[in-house]
């Protein structure tokens, strides 16, 4: 399955990535690469096997709706790289335009 | 940035011209104490960031749990709109980049909802025009995380649009949230914008009465998204739907329809496409304003949360629980009315006055169904409107309009002397039976007692005493306004007017 350029270039606008025109050719031979290794799985004769998204078979796993003590704010703000008004302090959302 | 007034066309004309296709996404804050994933507490108007922990902050090496109970509680719901249960389903990542979940994604649910195909039955009341029945298919009913709360500085009103940067709230990431989503509902035409409002009404009782969340619009544990597109009249071919968010009351459904039909109408008619956008709705004015295009479809790159095990509810639990589900509005809306023996405009109108259940507590305490709605609806209607609060504030108990209403039956009391009673119950002056007994208010009707005063009134007017002797009985009401005089209004009238009939040899 080959990846183009414009999939590599889609895929890192997603995740925010910059990338060069050089890197973009780069990343797309590379991911193609990993892309048919894995796809390797699909040779493997797995009729009737439903696939899956978790290697344990288990469902149902709950908890009871029971309030455990919380962090507290001074705790959870500790790490942030700013707060203000007891808040996390983040850049502008919406860039202009 | 804001957005000139857009050019409207009259309601009418607009339904004249094209028909209406709404669909409603209503977004349910679970009543759980804690959140979805995490043990973390729910209250509302708590201190920033003093609801959170490692899962619900997204930390590194935490891991969610489900809380059960918010499991339950969406099944129900399912249920109680006439869905189809999943016997096996998934949580799924909705990854975006917006800080309002510190994740970088929400755990939701996607192409395998725990509902699906339900339906409710709704009852429209439009204005000046008799109410009719509306059945809206669902679409599905999820489960999802809440997000946290922005506050966005610098800009000019507080909004994202021009602010400088932001402060986020995390308390209420994680909350429970379940999402129903209707199918497009057609066919409504100029009824569209009641339909709307009579279906978030109905969907907001449904949940109440299950107890599965306080459903209060005000504080955003309901929150309505209102999709509304348009076709030319009778040509089935919709055109591009606008999504209008930010619907926080039952008034702004209605008016948020009302006002898309009436600008995409305006739109369409100059020529001109509806795009496919997210719109504002403002609760001042009335309007809708642009947001965010969704031309460029959103890429959420959804998948399996690896996480998170599947939910699989066992035939037996989906049993129990719909053996468990209590009594529906709409059920017991029909069961009053057959047991009141009430019209749909009845019905109607205590809903609208917000008495129904008010009603129905009177009547369980023991008044009958006829007494109980006349002084909901007249009397203590009139004192809530004139203090202009509802009729659930009033000092005033069913119960206690029960008793008043009891003692007028047995003749204890008269109207009036039922309304000062009413009077000081409300002023705060203590049960029925204690204001009775502490102003000696109750009915005469012991006959001697009686007796003396109408002898009083005839020796008091002797002319208009012969007039009645000489036939003239229409003349017995100043002898009656003289006898309720010296009984204070506490005289049985019908049986003074007998009296003075009889003792005037008119009988
Ligand atoms: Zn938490």
């Amino acid at each position: 399955m080959p990846i183009t350029r414009d999939e590599v270039a889609h895929l890192a606008r997603l995740s925010r990535l910059a990338l060069t025109d050089e890197e973009l050719d780069h990343f797309a031979a590379q991911l193609e690469v990993i892309i048919s290794a894995v796809a390797r799985v699909q040779e493997v004769t797995a009729e009737g096997i439903p696939p899956t998204s978790h290697a344990v078979p288990l469902t149902n796993v709950f908890r009871p709706d029971v309030v455990v003590p919380p962090l507290g704010a001074a705790a959870a703000l500790a790490a942030a790289p700013a707060v203000e008004e007891q808040r996390f302090r983040v850049p502008r959302i919406l860039t202009e335009g | 940035m804001s957005e000139t007034m857009a050019e409207l066309v009259g309601f009418d004309e607009a339904i004249a011209r094209y028909d209406p296709l709404i669909g409603l996404e209503t977004h349910v804050e679970l009543g759980t104490v804690s959140k979805m994933f995490c043990g973390c507490p729910t209250g509302f108007g708590a201190e920033p960031n003093t609801q959170v922990c490692p899962v619900c902050l997204g930390l590194p090496g935490s891991l969610p749990v489900v809380n059960a109970a918010a499991i339950e509680s969406t099944i129900r719901i399912g249920l109680a709109l006439n869905c189809s249960i999943a016997g096996w389903c998934r949580f799924a990542r909705k990854n975006y980049f917006y800080p309002d979940m510190p994740k970088d994604f929400q755990i939701s649910q996607y192409d395998e909802p725990l509902c699906t195909d339900g339906w409710l039955d709704v009852t429209v009341h439009p204005e000046g025009a008799p109410p009719s029945q509306l059945r809206v298919e669902i679409e599905r009913v999820h489960m999802e995380e809440d997000t946290g709360k922005s506050l966005h500085k610098g800009g000019a009103t507080g909004r994202i649009h021009g602010a400088d940067y932001s402060l986020v709230d995390y308390n209420r990431a994680g909350i429970p949230l379940v999402e129903i989503v209707t199918k497009p509902i057609a066919g409504t035409g100029s009824l569209a914008p009641a339909a709307a409002r009579a279906y978030v009404t109905e969907l907001r009782d449904l949940l109440r009465s299950l107890g599965v969340s306080d459903v209060r619009m005000e504080e955003g544990s309901l929150r309505c998204d209102v999709n509304t597109s348009l076709a030319p009249r009778g040509s089935g071919s919709w055109g591009t739907r606008t999504e209008t968010k930010n619907v926080n009351s039952l008034r702004s459904v209605e008016r948020a329809v009302r006002y898309e039909i009436e600008r995409q109408a305006a739109v369409l008619d100059a020529g001109r496409r509806i795009v496919l956008e997210t719109r504002h709705f403002h609760e001042d004015s009335g309007t809708t304003t642009a947001g965010r295009s969704k031309e460029e479809a959103q890429d959420y790159r959804y998948f399996p949360e690896p996480d998170l095990v599947p939910i699989a509810p066992s035939p037996d639990w989906v049993a129990e629980l719909r053996a468990a589900l209590p009594e529906l509005p709409a059920a017991r809306h029909a069961r009053l009315q057959s047991e009141w023996g009430l019209s749909d405009l009845d019905m109607a109108a205590l809903g609208n006055a917000g008495a129904l259940d008010l009603v129905a507590q009177t009547v369980s305490a023991g008044a009958a169904p006829a007494e109980a709605r006349k002084w909901w609806l007249g009397e203590l209607r009139q004192r809530a409107n004139t203090e202009g609060i509802e009729l659930t504030a009033l000092a005033v108990t069913p119960a206690q309009v029960a008793r008043v209403s009891e003692l007028v039956a047995s003749g204890g009391l008269n109207d009036k002397l039922a309304r000062q009673v009413l009077d000081a119950v409300l002023a705060g002056q203590g049960s029925p039976d204690e204001v009775i007994a502490a102003r000696g208010l109750a009915v005469v009707s012991d006959d001697s007692a009686l007796l003396a005063a109408v002898d009083e009134a005839i020796a008091a007017n002797p002319k208009v005493a012969e007039k009645i002797r000489g036939g003239k009985t229409a003349a017995a009401g100043v002898l009656l306004g003289a006898v309720m005089t010296t009984t204070r209004g506490q005289a049985d009238a019908a049986r003074v007017r007998e009296l003075i009939l009889e003792r005037l040899g008119q009988h």
